[in-house]
């Protein structure tokens, strides 16, 4: 243990330990701005400097080590010049128009600028001294470089989160700047979209692309019935940012809050997840017959998950070789999608042209995949809108709704039900799990031999999970999978998803089933969910999605009656012609550099 | 002031026979070449000045199998260009040093980073160091030495930048602690020297440290090679023993009607007519890594620091806000007393800016623009204003 004097309070901490946590054991609270909990020191922004008495210079609390005997003092004469300089530098080279930002009251600047630098500046602005461009060729989100105060936590979330770096630092000096490969509009590098940037962005530099006044357009045409799903992380974080602390279910209140909003339908993302699974199961049950018993060679195993557009577009860059190791499956938002205007409207007796499909995602990269070319099956552009968990909070709010009183009410019928496995989508292995509950059903027609069908092994925060499951007691027509073990992983966040690639393409990956999420945590650490984000509060929002799934009376997305009736009325059975018009979907290789 | 005076010394420039003086080295311990080191007070002679023994020392007490000599020849820093000449003339003493220092703290395998600019010398020099690889090989000791160049970044020359820059990642300055001798180069332990420091331990090997400390102050040991140049005669290469005034200096090389000299580069001191008798060079009073450059009373000093600020807003690496918007908003900020859109009291505030820059910068390129500006602005003021 290191002991030391943070404004003459003793601490006494672990070796390693920085200043900045040593301090806030003793609740000395120092302000920072590029630290992030989910990312590595980098000392750049200098906001948290403090003062050791001894020491010729400043030191920065969020990047110094603790050292027996430290003498440090948080809040001297010296160190409020130098924090009240530092705000102000920062504030002159970005373009402040506060209150027409999409970040306003939520911008860790302007925060700052609260406590230390209000009032007139001495300082000369710098934001006109320098081109700058604003970027809105993603559809997903709008990289404005004037609003950018360089402390890279974007650059650090690229490179250490998802191992991708579409952002990295360019030049230096006065020039020195965020920008892209070749400085290309980020809709042309290899980008997945995922929006873990914009998660961590402290100002308005990076923001979602928002359709807010799209979806208010659409609500308020009278010819239009406007249709919306709600993704299963979505009402386990929503609350965040209406007031409730992280890991508050909120589902009934949201479904509520939908139709106040004045959508015609208030539909759930959790029916097609129960429908993904049901297709999905029977592909790879499919696909290990052929394999296994057929020897089908064109046939590819392991199998990846392909509802995350981001992990869909980061193979697509990077191992296009293993396309054809995707599930041909859909996403559930756009199974939703291409459903919502052929069979939604076939039962509700609506024109399809009519209908406004809108999503609300935990996502950004869902903004991306609803304009993919492939997704028009429908004969419509499948998806009309994607928002995020916060524009949905933003439009709660400009209704004037007061969440915290509202009463629970139960989604619309016809793509309203869902079961316990549907809703586990939006956590780190809960597509595995989900499947595992059907697929071990539908080849043995037993339940899995798990306690309370709690299939824990593929649950947690873990980077790369590994579970076998053996399968005994197959039904007749599965007999050729008796007493096989079926292996399989899952990873979450593109750089985990880099390593099972790597695995595999070293011939180190023996597994059947691998799900991936491009996200950290799953879909309850999207690129669309309340900001901050940090593994406690992914954790809560983990939590509560197991906990929606205990209190669900249905578990197994085979039970879901709705895609029970969806089949026997519409599709046929799993993987029909029909369900393959629809459902299913292609791959296209893209560049890599 | 008491003071050593004026006097040109030849030790770095000294033909020596290399594998004699290895010889010398490689019988005493590692141990034994770091109590040498220590005993003569050698400063690194880069401009920070830190013991060189000490570095040793401390990169030396690291347990790892793996450690690294780096030589710093990225000769950046406006008005110094020594470096070039010593690796032009005298190489094989460099690879000697580093040979030294790898003996002293357990080391391996060296590295030259040498500047972009320089890439003229490295036929030159890689021919030089085949044939100081066969000495070491004679000598029968374990020890490689190879090149990597630079790109013509200022930065890169901060020795945590150099390492990142070696590593193929963005010359940027790392957060310190911890040290390159705890994590330098690879993040192995690294004794980082310049070119001229390691040219200097072959030479205290050889004439041995009391020799080396009868040279110079307490405070600075030795003699020192400077890249005279502006106002002068005789702009060039000298080498002089430590200790001296700038008046002293002026004498020697001023055209007679010098008005202040700028030591130590972009990042060093100005010092005025009024203040060359009582300012000596060296740790005690204005420190160098060599460059001295004279101005006469046809410059104007406004030009002067504006070509200052101007460098440092351009050769920030930009990753820290003192010294990225620091840099631009001191350049702009004399800019507008200049032209009278500010008022002269504005300097002051500037003034304070650059206090903040050098507590709070992460490296010592941020911390030391503030050197040049207070020290001009405070004694040019009416150059800056009118």
């Amino acid at each position: 243990m290191i002991n030391l004097n943070i404004n003459d309070h003793f601490v006494s901490v672990p070796e390693g330990t920085t200043v900045l946590a040593a301090a806030q054991k003793l609740k000395i609270s120092i302000p920072t701005l590029c630290n992030h909990p989910d990312l590595c020191v980098a000392g750049n922004c200098r906001v948290c400097v403090v003062e050791q008495r001894g020491a010729r210079t400043l030191i920065a609390s969020c990047a110094t080590p603790v050292s027996e005997g430290m003498d440090i003092h948080t809040n001297t004469l010296k160190v409020r010049n130098a924090r009240k300089h530092i705000v102000e530098l920062l504030l002159t080279e970005h373009r402040s128009d506060c209150t027409k930002c999409y970040k306003n009251t939520k911008c860790e600047l302007q925060a700052l600028a609260n406590e230390f630098a209000f009032g007139d500046t001495i300082f000369l602005d710098l934001v006109e001294d320098h081109p700058y461009t604003i970027d809105r060729s993603s559809p997903s989100f709008i990289k404005d470089d004037s609003k950018c105060i360089h402390c890279q936590r974007c650059v650090r979330t690229c490179a250490e989160l998802q191992y991708i770096s579409a952002i990295a630092v360019a030049n230096k000096g006065a020039h020195q700047k965020i920008s892209s490969f070749h400085d290309r509009p980020m809709s042309h590098v290899v980008c997945t979209n995922c929006g873990q940037c914009v998660n961590r962005c402290p100002t308005g530099a990076l923001v979602e692309k928002t359709y807010i006044d799209n979806v208010w357009d659409a609500i308020y045409d009278p010819e239009k019935h406007v249709v919306v799903q709600t993704a299963p992380a979505v009402r386990v974080a929503l609350g965040e940012d209406l007031g409730y602390d992280p890991g508050e279910r909120v589902t009934g209140k949201m479904v509520t809050a939908l139709k106040q909003l004045g959508f015609d339908s208030v539909l759930d993302t959790d029916f097609t997840a129960d429908l993904t699974i049901m297709e999905e199961g029977t592909e790879l049950l499919t696909r290990l017959k052929k394999v296994l018993v057929d020897g089908d060679k064109k046939t590819k195993i392991p199998m990846f998950t392909s509802c995350s557009p981001g992990w869909i577009k980061f193979i697509e860059h990077k191992y296009p070789e293993y396309l054809p190791n995707l599930s041909t499956c859909k996403s559930p938002q756009q199974m939703f999608g291409a459903l919502a205007k052929t069979y939604f409207a076939k039962s509700k007796k609506l024109d399809p042209s009519k209908i406004v499909s809108v999503s609300v995602m935990p996502c950004t990269a869902k903004k991306f995949e609803a304009d993919r070319p492939e997704m028009r099956a429908s004969g419509y552009k499948d998806i009309d809108f994607v928002l995020t968990t916060r524009e949905l909070a933003v439009m709660i709010k400009q209704a004037g709704i007061d969440f915290r009183v509202l009463r629970p009410s139960t989604y619309d019928s016809v793509m309203g039900d869902s079961t316990g496995a549907g809703v586990i989508f939006g956590a780190t292995g809960g597509v595995m799990e989900a499947a595992l509950r059907t697929a071990y059903e539908i080849v043995t027609g037993r339940e899995v031999p798990f306690s309370n069908l709690n299939i824990t092994p593929v649950r947690g925060l873990d980077g790369v999970k590994e579970a076998t499951i053996k399968i005994e007691g197959c039904t007749d027509e599965w007999k050729f999978l008796e007493g096989a073990e079926l292996k399989v992983a899952i990873a979450h966040g593109l750089i985990n998803a880099n390593k099972i690639m790597k695995r595999l393409k070293q011939g180190k990956a023996p597994y059947h089933f691998i799900e991936i999420m491009a996200c950290p945590g799953g879909c309850i650490g999207g690129g669309g969910q309340p900001i901050p984000t940090s593994s406690e509060i992914r954790e809560n929002r983990m939590m509560a999605i197991y906990s929606e799934d205990e209190h669900m009376v249905l578990r197994k997305s085979h039970e879901n009656p709705d895609v029970i009736a969806l089949y026997k009325d519409f599709l046929g059975k799993p993987n029909s012609h029909q369900a393959h018009e629809l459902l299913h979907t292609h791959y296209v290789e893209r560049e890599s550099y | 002031m008491k003071n050593k005076g004026l006097s040109k010394v030849d030790l770095i420039f000294e033909k020596v026979n290399p594998k004699e003086v290895l010889t010398k080295a490689f019988k005493m311990s590692g141990d034994e070449i770091i109590q040498q080191v220590l005993a003569s007070g050698l400063k690194g002679r880069g401009g920070a000045g830190f013991p060189t023994g000490l570095k040793w020392k401390y990169t030396a007490a690291e347990k790892s199998s793996e450690k690294y000599v780096v030589c710093n020849a990225d000769e950046g820093e406006p008005g110094t260009f020594k470096d070039r000449e010593i690796l032009d003339r005298v190489s094989y003493k460099v690879y000697g040093g580093m040979a030294i220092a790898a003996r002293a703290i357990g080391a391996k395998q060296g590295i030259v980073y040498l500047r972009g600019e320089y890439k003229f010398l490295l036929p030159q020099l890689l021919k030089e160091l085949e044939s100081f690889h066969k000495i070491i090989n004679e000598i029968g000791y374990d020890f490689k030495i190879r090149y990597c160049m630079g790109s013509g970044a200022y930065i890169c020359g901060e020795e945590s930048a150099l390492f990142e820059s070696i590593q193929g990642d963005r010359g940027e300055p790392r957060n310190k602690p911890p040290y390159p001798t705890t994590s330098g180069v690879f993040y192995k332990p690294t004794s980082i020297n310049n070119v001229e420091t390691l040219v200097t331990v072959m030479m205290i090997i050889k004439h041995g440290a009391e020799a080396f400390t009868q040279l110079g102050t307490k405070d600075s040991r030795g003699s020192k090679v400077f890249s005279v140049s502006g106002d002068t005669p005789t702009p060039g290469i000298f080498e002089l023993e430590l200790g001296m005034t700038v008046l002293q200096f002026v004498n020697e090389f001023g055209d007679g009607d010098t008005k202040a000299v700028q030591v130590g580069g972009a990042s060093g001191f100005c010092v005025p007519r009024k203040k060359f008798s009582d300012t000596i060079i060296g740790f005690e009073g204005v420190p160098t890594g060599g460059s001295m450059k004279l101005f006469n009373s046809s410059r104007s000093m406004y030009n002067v620091l504006h070509n200052y600020l101007d460098f440092f807003a351009e050769e920030s690496c930009g990753q820290c806000t003192p010294c990225r918007v620091g840099c631009q908003q001191l350049l702009k900020g004399v800019e507008k007393v200049k032209k009278g859109e500010a008022k002269s009291t504005y300097l002051n505030e500037l003034v304070k800016l650059a206090d903040t820059m050098k507590v709070a910068s992460k490296c010592g390129l941020g911390q030391s623009v503030g050197n040049a500006f207070r020290t001009i602005v405070e004694n040019f003021k009416e150059e800056i204003i009118y």
